[in-house]
């Protein structure tokens, strides 16, 4: 019942954030709408608009949130938005923006270079994994000790230390149902070992 | 020699390009086919780039396969097939628990039908594009089709009819769906001899009234009229919009042989009926309630599932008892195809045998009525004198009229079965305009609206009963097929040939801007009441009553829960509650259970829907999604162990070791 009540105030602070956001964004948009209806042409799933009553994606919900907006842009940069809209099913540890902050000076910058897509996109896919994973289910992993496989080809640890759930050290801080997945927000970036 | 032959082929290709860009090819473009079709661009003008959507909807009837088609126009892409009278595996359709009563009759369960003429919802005299009623012929029936759910919502049987076949044609403002009986038959229907059909028999006309909200059906009132076959009919226009007509033959009430027996008058009718009159008359208690028996089907989009109902009775109306309401127009000779103009002065029959065309007129007939020129009555209904109704005839127009649509310039198109052509012509003037082959024998035509006051004149399509060897062959048996026209010309301009699924007996289009906005994406789970319906996964369980196993279990990506059960038996009845949690647009699930005998499902998000499996074999069977769902569809399974008849095993179910809600 908490968790109900805690995740619906959740859901009802995307909400208004996204009200506020809207606006920004179609202001951010507008020098460029021309160039983005020609992009349109060939599009891809990331352009499929929400509809009424319909539950919106991860990238959706992603880019109703102000603290997500390095996050978005890496996506974007990576070239990567198809894939995390698709049918899934899709589990994403979303860094916000002060994880990124926390990278040493420049990373960021260097990493949305076009020379750096692959490895850009490297590191994103491994935020993502390619399966179903809300909280209740990530207490069980780590209760069984099976490890995430991510969309990287690398394996994430979970653990529950006291009901709080922490992917390879770092705590999950909130959690939220979109439609082909679930977006889990952490405050570090995952940075795969090159092993 | 091979670049011969290239030099030769891209000279041809230079040469019809250069063609193409002829300024005057109008009149060259219309005679032949394939060139005509090349010169006159008809790729380009049929060609929707991927990605691109049509400019209108067309709903196909698909005949003797008891579904209807929805194609896009002008590409000619099929997009989906709507079950309507027959069962559907894609769907589930007629084989999942709560579609079954959707083919509930007084004959009992009918898994087919023979659909006939789809017409769409009007308001003000124009397409809205809410609801499509279908008639079924074989066992009178009237379908509506939701144009949100693209789903059947509705089925009501007509009593007392045998061939529903003169309809379902709507009035102006959905006032009315009309079905009129092909074949007269015994009112009360009882056990005589066939030969003393004459007076006997009799033909019901049904007028069913349509909830201007929800749509659904209820029949008002039938006028029970002479034994005649009454075979298509049409609700006048703008103002006749008070009247309907019905083309009558066999008015002389043969019971065998028809093909001769029943050509024998030079002159059947058409019946004129006030509808308007009648309805008033009914709504101040006029007509007697008589006893009957018909199923009415409704579905539930909350609850996910249909209720039959046999409703007992109807309320006849015999047509002395509101003089002024219907009268008999003589039309030359067994007319089949009965149109009325967008403006509702003309009215037209095909006379299928006949050489020439009638066109009746309307104010002649209010003239006519005023001053009694009548030539008779048959059965008590009023003949009115040919020449005092008539406004012309088209003469030899072509061979085996059958039906006719019009354009918004004054000009109808006719269908001509056995000279198998299109032929224009102007209604007023009475003069042929232009005619077109078609690839063979065509029954209906249709214009987007060009059935209502407005009509949306840029495409016609023809539906031809034979293609011989118009496709690649396919045994047999090959399909039937639609060509479009572009009529914005002067001439017919034949722009496509596509088939058909079934035989297309009609078809009504509309502008995809009236649907497509209001196209239903997902249902919400917070609005499903389905008795059986899991909104949460914790919540997913199976209950035994007796030898009666419940299984509540959802479905979302990528797994069902509960996916391992325990505990069935064999001689169990196994229902499977399945709701799809997902609320994404175009994700639905789908379920196979091994052995299961009733139906496969697809579910759409939110929607719960039920089969049943009744075990026969010891073992541990599996089930599993059939609809490629997401990445790891093919991870989402999960099995039943079934034990003998009488073990004592529990029933017990878990998803991934720990029973669902239990942490």
């Amino acid at each position: 019942m908490k968790i109900k009540l805690a995740l619906l105030l959740i859901i009802s602070f995307f909400a208004f954030t996204s009200c506020k956001n809207e606006v920004k964004e179609t202001k951010q948009t507008t020098p460029t709408s021309t160039t983005n209806e020609v992009k349109n042409e060939s599009k891809g799933q990331a352009n499929v608009k929400l509809t009424e009553g319909e539950q919106a994606n991860a990238l959706q919900v992603a880019k109703t949130i102000d603290d997500f907006s390095t996050l978005v842009a890496a996506i974007e940069a990576a070239g990567v938005q198809d894939a995390v809209v698709n049918a899934g099913p899709l589990t994403i540890f979303a860094p916000l923006n002060s994880a990124f902050d926390k990278l040493p000076a420049g990373t960021v910058e260097t990493l949305l270079k076009p020379e750096n897509k692959t490895k850009l996109a490297f590191i994103l896919t491994n935020h993502v994994a390619p399966a179903n994973y809300p909280i209740k289910q990530l207490k069980k992993e780590a209760k069984k000790g099976r490890k995430l496989y991510m969309a990287s080809g690398k394996y994430l640890t979970v653990e529950n230390k006291d009901g709080k759930i922490f992917v390879d050290g770092v705590p999950v801080i909130k959690s939220v149902k979109v439609s082909n997945g679930w977006i889990h927000v952490i405050d570090q970036v995952l940075v795969p070992s090159e092993k | 020699m091979k670049t011969i032959l290239k030099s030769i082929f891209s000279l041809v290709v230079v040469a019809s390009f250069l063609t193409s860009c002829a300024p005057t090819t109008s009149d060259k473009e219309t005679k032949g086919t394939a060139k005509g079709a090349i010169a006159g661009n008809a790729a380009e003008k049929v060609y929707v780039a991927p990605g691109q959507h049509d400019s209108h909807y067309a709903f196909i009837s698909g005949g003797f396969n008891g579904q209807l088609s929805v194609y896009g126009l002008p590409s000619g892409r099929l997009f989906r097939i709507i079950p309507v009278f027959s069962q559907d595996a894609e769907k589930g359709y007629g084989y999942s628990e709560e579609t079954k009563p959707m083919l509930m009759t007084s004959h009992g369960f009918i898994p087919w039908g023979d659909l006939h003429h789809p017409d769409i919802s009007q308001t003000n005299g124009s397409v809205d594009g809410r609801w499509v009623f279908v008639n079924e012929n074989n066992t009178p029936r009237i379908a509506r089709i939701s144009l949100e759910t693209f789903e059947t919502e509705e089925i009501i049987e007509i009593p007392n009819s045998a061939g529903n076949h003169s309809s379902s044609y709507v009035t102006e403002n959905t006032e009315y769906v009309v079905a009129g009986t092909r074949f007269a038959v015994p009112y009360p229907q009882r056990d005589i001899p066939i030969e003393d059909m004459k007076g006997n028999f009799k033909g019901a006309l049904s007028f069913l009234k349509v909830d201007p909200e929800t749509g659904n059906m209820n029949i008002d009132f039938q006028v029970m009229m002479p034994g005649f076959d009454y075979d298509k009919a049409h609700p006048g226009r703008n103002k006749s919009s008070d009247w309907f007509f019905f083309t009558t033959y066999n008015t002389e009430e043969a019971n065998t042989l028809l093909e001769v027996n029943a050509s024998q008058n030079d002159k059947d009718f058409i019946a004129a009926v006030n509808w308007k009159k009648i309805s008033e008359y009914v709504a101040n208690g006029g007509g007697k309630r008589v006893p009957a028996n018909y199923a009415h089907n409704v579905w539930d989009d909350n609850k996910h599932m249909a209720v039959t109902t046999m409703k007992k009775d109807v309320l006849i109306v015999e047509p002395k008892e509101v003089p002024g309401a219907i009268y008999f127009l003589p039309t030359a000779k067994s007319p089949h195809g009965c149109d009325v103009d967008p403006t509702g002065e003309y009215i037209i029959g095909s006379g299928k045998l006949a050489a020439a065309m009638t066109i009746h007129s309307f104010s002649k007939m209010m003239k006519a009525i005023e001053n009694k020129d009548f030539d008779g009555d048959a059965y008590g209904i009023p003949i009115i004198k040919f020449e005092a109704v008539n406004y012309g005839v088209l003469e030899q127009p072509g061979l085996g009229p059958l039906h006719t649509e019009f354009d918004t310039r004054g000009n109808a198109y006719t269908t001509f079965f056995i000279s198998s052509e299109v032929v224009k012509w102007n209604v007023k003037d009475l003069k042929v305009l232009d005619r077109h082959p078609v690839y063979y024998s065509v029954g209906h035509l249709m214009i987007p609206g060009g059935n209502s006051r407005t009509p949306d004149d840029k495409y016609l399509v023809a539906m031809n009963k034979i293609t011989k060897d118009r496709y690649l062959p396919t045994g047999p048996e090959v399909c039937q097929s639609a060509q479009l026209f572009d009529i914005s010309g002067d001439k017919l301009e034949l722009l496509l040939d596509f088939p058909t699924v079934g035989e297309p007996h009609y078809a009504a289009g509309i502008a995809a801007d009236k649907v497509a906005p209001k196209s239903k994406k997902i249902y919400k789970l917070d609005k499903n009441t389905h008795p059986y319906a899991v909104k949460n996964e914790a919540d997913s369980r199976v209950v035994r009553k007796g030898n009666e196993v419940h299984i509540y279990m959802t479905m979302i990506r990528s797994h069902f829960s509960p996916d391992n059960i325990e505990g069935v038996k064999v001689g169990d009845k196994v229902f499977f509650h399945v709701t799809n949690l997902e609320q994404d647009y175009d994700v639905p699930h789908g379920i196979s259970m091994i052995g299961a005998n009733t139906s496969e499902l697809l579910v759409m998000p939110g929607r719960t829907t039920t089969f049943v499996w009744e075990p026969k074999q010891v073992g541990v069977w599996p089930f599993y999604c059939t609809d490629f769902c997401s990445a790891l569809h093919q991870e989402m399974q999960g099995y039943v162990r079934v034990s003998p008849r009488g073990s004592n095993t529990p029933i017990k179910y878990t998803l991934d070791g720990d029973v669902p809600g239990e942490e």
